[in-house]
């Protein structure tokens, strides 16, 4: 008898390095640091069946360059044909900044957990957002504003450094069409600037002491993305309004190298950001260590 | 399971049955300013050279089911031109062509690959690069003798049932063989084997009785994940942070460390271009550093705690094992003498 051993194939995994050819169809830039790519599937049939949920992200590779994960920035409605903002901040991310229309990328996911829109329907939401948080954010909000008539209130708090670096601003008088709440606050005020100055946090407070928040605690969901000094600070005056710790969502950031629950870079305690975020609810966050 | 018995002389035609294959076992390195040897995992080629006696290995043998490097992918680039840097094509490639042997293996070590099995062929993605090469591995277990460094009977570790095709425990001048796969048993039928009586079991069973005395090294494991959670904040990690060098060898050494990174290079005629995985340690400075310059785990102490987080208490809540195996290699190889009985121990007696 031969007791040789033969060399078997995998049993599974085939999709494990499994990208979707891409094209860069489109780059307007937004500010001096971010650009939105647009980027498309290029098979038909890939970017038709190519569904996501609001928060979901990706991860764009540039062949020789590198790979690295970027949350979806476009309406779910939109499938395979995705638009993706991104702030020119590494090795990568410079690169991207060079490229022009019709570069081919590699696109896998989508990846990782939702903002559950589909949850808060009858119910008022919050969104909120300091600087590039609103990247993840526009996502959920145009998917709100796809079917408006199945919320109640919808109200959003937008926080940038400076009003040149305030993202999508062109969109802003479209979101207010459909009945939003929006709110813009800068840190720093440039000549022009007519809004208010201060940080996210004095809106949340003003209007905690104008008794506006006193109906959070019938019904509200938030959905909060930011830097990560922002979630503590913005989150704990939601509680103060009680907004139920549940119902507050962030998104948390981690430098990913697979988005496949693999390489564990993204772990928080025994947490993946990939598999189980980037989308947590706060109670999960309050129960990690090191989450924010 | 099936146990036969041998004798010690047919271990010879066991290893020259195997060898039509690729076999890896420990073999001696060298020695240490003590005249110890030392030991490595590494591909034996004669019978003389693979040491059964080894106490352990300085490294796991874990570059043949997780290499150090290894590429995910092969880019080809097809430049037509147009200036938009043309198109490219993907190949993705397993890199297992033949079976490999695992021969020697102590029950730490195979208890190991049980617990990456967990991790890195279950959930959404199983890793096929790891998963071929454990489809294509044939183990051969083999008794320890406990050093006073290993504490994997705290660990539960300290024996193997399953994760292996074949397990020997030497009796004086035969082998005890513990069989669990169809291959192993029909490579037995080839060697002179016999099933054993039972004063050959009584045997067996006095070796392992002595085995049991020899543990010194001990780790309390109950109640850890609530103590990690308890005193996650205590003082006593700053002072294993000044102590750490971040430097990454316990990782380099572990053999359940599986954390990576991943980096493209590029051929020196742009006409190819490589996305390479990398094992990575926790302890780096970069480990958890994002875009931006932010790093979520900036001192040492919380890299450090971050291992032992992952290891004791975040795998544990997600698998219901610890993914620490008690080999003692990162304490035996730390610079800083840092053991983890000592940490878990310093961390127990936390009083804040």
């Amino acid at each position: 008898m031969n007791t040789n051993l033969e060399c078997v194939q995998p049993v599974s995994g085939e999709e494990f390095e499994y990208s979707y050819k891409a094209e860069i169809t489109n780059v307007y830039p937004l500010t001096r640091m971010e650009k939105l790519y647009q980027i498309q599937l290029v098979d038909p049939m890939e970017r038709e069946r190519f569904i996501f949920r609001p928060g979901q992200f990706v991860m764009l590779e540039l062949p020789g360059i590198g790979e690295a994960p970027f949350s979806i920035t476009s309406s779910p409605v939109r499938h395979g044909d995705l638009e993706l903002c991104i702030r020119a901040v590494g090795n990568m991310t410079k690169f991207l900044d060079r490229v022009g229309r019709g570069t081919r990328v590699g696109i896998s996911g989508p990846f990782g957990t939702h903002f559950p829109v589909e949850k808060m329907e009858g119910e008022d939401i919050l969104l909120i957002a300091g600087g590039l948080g609103i990247a993840p954010l526009r996502s959920p909000i145009l998917a709100v504003l796809e079917t408006r008539s199945r919320y109640g209130q919808v109200d959003i708090i937008y926080g940038a450094r400076r009003p040149s670096e305030l993202l999508f601003d062109y969109e802003y008088a479209m979101w207010r069409q459909f009945d939003v709440g929006l709110d813009i606050i800068v840190d720093q005020a440039e000549p022009g600037w007519q809004g208010p100055v201060g940080l996210i946090t004095e809106i949340l407070k003003e209007r905690i002491a104008k008794g506006q928040t006193d109906r959070f605690r019938e019904g509200t969901s938030a959905i909060v993305c930011g830097p990560p000094v922002m979630f503590r600070f913005v989150c704990d005056l939601l509680i103060a309004a009680q907004v139920p710790v549940e119902k507050i969502f962030v998104s948390l950031e981690r430098r990913m190298h697979c988005g496949r629950g693999k390489c564990c870079r993204c772990n928080i305690g025994s947490t993946y950001t990939c598999l189980d975020g980037p989308v947590f609810d706060y109670w999960s966050v309050l129960n990690l260590k090191e989450a924010i | 399971m099936l146990f036969k018995v041998f004798p010690a002389a047919e271990l010879i035609r066991l290893f020259e049955l195997l060898a039509a294959d690729r076999i890896v076992g420990p073999v001696k390195k060298g020695e240490d300013r003590y005249g110890r040897s030392l030991y490595d995992f590494d591909v034996v080629h004669d019978f003389s050279d693979l040491h059964l006696d080894y106490e352990q290995t300085i490294h796991s043998a874990k570059n043949y089911f997780l290499p150090y490097r290894e590429d995910l992918c092969t880019f080809t680039f097809q430049d037509d031109g147009s200036g938009d840097g043309g198109d490219w094509h993907k190949e993705v490639d397993y890199g297992v062509y033949a079976p490999l042997v695992l021969f020697g293996l102590h029950p730490c070590d195979i208890n190991a690959l049980n617990k990456l099995d967990k991790v890195l062929l279950g959930g959404r993605y199983p890793n096929p690069f790891y998963g071929e090469k454990r489809a294509n591995m044939f183990i051969v277990g083999h008794s320890c003798s406990p050093q006073p460094f290993c504490f994997c009977k705290s660990m539960g570790t300290d024996s193997a049932i399953r994760g292996f095709d074949l397990f020997l425990t030497r009796m004086d001048d035969l082998y005890f063989a513990e069989i669990l796969s169809p291959r192993a048993f029909h490579l037995l039928e080839q060697i002179d084997c016999h099933d054993p009586d039972s004063s050959e079991h009584r045997h067996y069973m006095d070796i392992m009785e002595a085995r049991e005395s020899l543990f010194i090294a001990h780790v309390d494991t109950s109640d850890l994940t609530k103590i990690l959670d308890l005193e996650f904040q205590a003082s006593v990690w700053e002072e294993w942070g000044q102590k750490c060098l971040s430097c990454g060898t316990c990782a380099q050494v572990c053999p359940t460390c599986y954390c990576y990174g991943v980096e493209e290079r590029v051929d020196m005629d742009f006409t190819r271009a490589y996305k390479e995985k990398q094992l990575y340690s926790c302890n780096l400075l970069d480990f958890a550093s994002v875009a931006g310059g932010h790093n979520f785990r900036p001192e040492s102490h919380t890299r450090l705690k971050y291992r032992y987080y992952h290891k004791h208490r975040g795998f544990v809540e997600a698998f219901e094992e610890s993914l620490c195996v008690g080999c003692g290699r990162c304490g035996q190889s730390c610079l800083a003498r840092i053991t983890v009985p000592e940490v878990i121990a310093s961390v127990r007696a936390s009083k804040e």
